[in-house]
């Protein structure tokens, strides 16, 4: 590869991967069987549009299936969100750019609840944080967090060089963590990763979480890995009891890799899910995204508002991919949740989508509610106050236009 | 002519050798949500670093924050004209490093500690991935 018998775009991907292999002081290359992309014009701009037409020029082409992450516009919905032109148009292009590149564009965050779910030791490398502890976790598959320039390497290359969390002994636990609070909906859990996350902010701490909550669903371990990575920087996490690679608790605290332990209890969820307090006050918008919504949130999102009707002056926005929405449409969730004024956008995640110009636009408060901890820490940097509620309250200031529950 | 007055180790390092003027962030950089990419400048509300320009500057800091993003921000600050001219580190993670290779500007991380008692923003630094060294230069 290094001599350019199969093309100068892989020998340059190749290079700057030896580079960052050198770094981490990798000694071999694995190979991955799948990439999962972060191209989108608002994350990566005109600079990063020039790196992909330049792998383009020099004839580059996916060597493994690879994935696109989501995006920041849905064409369906661009215009009544008054997103501008020149991000339209640059997602379109974009678009374009990455699957002359061969890249598939299921513009999904949560490709591994509906397009691939890697097995136990299998080398991915994934970049969406959220997707990328999912997969360290809960499958026990093998990747970093892969920005998208060393991610389109990897996916012309075919191969990683092995450091981080492709090894074993990055993957043991070095933190512990007690849950003593019953969790009862995926804004508890997020809001347990959020704990855990501030308190280290650092990718390579790998908590061990003993809960007494058994059996959370695939949507609450997705929330809490989400709010790892995103509070933390973390990319994985074991949950005792339920994870594949989390050791017994016992074994677990007897290792001296334990440097840091914690206890969350219930009055500790209830502080982060009723921070600010706020009742009574108008709620302009409500969002459920980040990451975006599966079937079975969609499911229950369409009981909660069957036959309801989302106040006025609110706008409620939920976010999921193509695949998700065409299989909730069939079911009918869809009709119930459009039927009561929510706006479902496919293939986008709302914070992509320029959330500071929206609420310029439309005049929104700073106020958001929302039941995704992941999303309530990133629009702190789009100037919104973030409330993160469980869903059936997030649902019910939405219908009632205010901070109620 | 420069002439070192202190010289750090660092465990990892990689990209060319470069002097600049150092900033010092006493909080993990997220180069994706602290920053405004267009100016190049720090924009988040309360950051210490509120409003300084990054530009040409050899960032120091304990450690990095943030997700995927971080890689094309470093890109997209290069090709604005504002880019970083180093990036020293106690602690780094894939991204960062990552994006500072496609970026071409030199990364170091496992910087001895030591360097935060001495070094300050203004001051003259320079990245020595090949030496695996940082130092403290005195015009």
């Amino acid at each position: 590869m290094l001599g350019g018998e199969q093309g100068e775009a892989v020998r340059e991907a190749l290079e700057s991967q030896i580079a960052v292999g050198e770094f981490f002081g990798a000694s071999r290359f694995v190979p991955v069987t799948q990439v999962h992309l972060t191209v989108d014009w608002e994350v990566m701009g005109a600079a990063g549009y020039a790196f992909l037409e330049h792998i383009l020029d020099l004839g580059g082409k996916v060597a493994v299936p690879t994935t696109r992450n989501a995006k920041s516009v849905d064409l369906d919905h661009a215009h009544k969100l008054r997103q501008t032109r020149s991000l339209i148009d640059g997602e379109r292009r974009t678009a374009e750019l990455v699957r002359r590149l061969g890249v598939i564009t299921v513009n999904t965050c949560i490709g591994y609840q509906s397009l691939y779910q890697p097995h136990f030791r299998e080398h991915v490398a994934w970049g969406d944080t959220g997707a990328a502890i999912y997969a360290n976790s809960v499958f026990g598959a093998r990747t970093n967090f892969e920005s998208g320039t060393a991610g389109l390497a990897a996916s012309l290359t075919g191969r990683v060089p092995e450091y981080g969390f492709h090894l074993d002994e990055t993957r043991r636990p070095n933190a512990y963590c007690r849950v003593e609070a019953r969790l009862e909906d995926v804004a508890d859990w997020g809001a347990v990763g959020s704990i855990i996350g501030e308190q280290h902010r650092d990718y390579w701490t790998v908590p061990l979480i003993d809960s007494v909550q058994a059996n959370p669903s695939p949507d609450e371990l997705k929330h809490l890995g989400a709010a790892l990575a995103s509070y933390g920087s973390m990319a994985m996490f074991h949950l005792a009891d339920v994870t594949p690679e989390a050791p017994s608790i016992e074994a677990g605290l007897e290792r001296d890799e334990i440097k840091k332990e914690l206890t969350i209890d219930a009055d500790q969820i209830e502080t982060v899910l009723n921070g600010g307090q706020r009742h009574g006050e108008a709620v302009d918008i409500v969002v459920f995204t980040a990451p975006q919504l599966s079937l079975f949130e969609l499911r229950e999102l369409a009981k909660l508002l069957d036959g309801r009707r989302v106040h006025p002056n609110t706008t409620l926005i939920v976010t999921t991919n193509a695949m998700t929405k065409a299989a909730a449409a069939e079911e009918g969730y869809i009709a119930a949740v459009e039927g009561a004024g929510a706006v479902v956008l496919q293939g986008v995640c709302w914070y992509l989508m320029e959330p500071q110009r929206m609420r310029a636009e439309f005049g929104w408060s700073r106020l958001v509610v929302t039941n995704s901890a992941k999303l309530a820490n990133i629009v702190k940097a789009n100037g919104y106050e973030p409330m993160l509620r469980r869903t059936k309250d997030c649902v019910e200031c939405a219908v009632e236009g205010r901070v109620v529950g | 002519m420069s002439i070192a007055v202190m010289t750090f180790r660092v465990r990892q390092a990689i990209g060319p050798v470069v002097d600049g003027p150092a900033l010092v962030d006493p909080v993990p950089f997220s180069a994706r949500y602290d920053l405004d990419r267009e100016t190049g400048r720090i924009s988040r509300a309360g950051h210490p670093l509120e409003g300084q320009s990054l530009a040409g500057k050899i960032i120091l800091c304990p450690g990095v924050q943030g997700g995927v993003a971080a890689g094309w921000a470093l890109l997209a600050m290069k090709a604005l004209g504002h880019g970083l001219r180093g990036m020293v580190f106690q602690r780094v993670n894939p991204v960062i490093v990552q994006g500072a290779q496609a970026a071409g500007i030199p990364i170091a991380g496992g910087v001895d500690e030591e360097i935060f008692r001495h070094v300050q923003t203004g001051m003259t630094v320079r990245v020595d991935p090949v030496g695996k060294e940082v130092l403290i230069l005195e015009a």
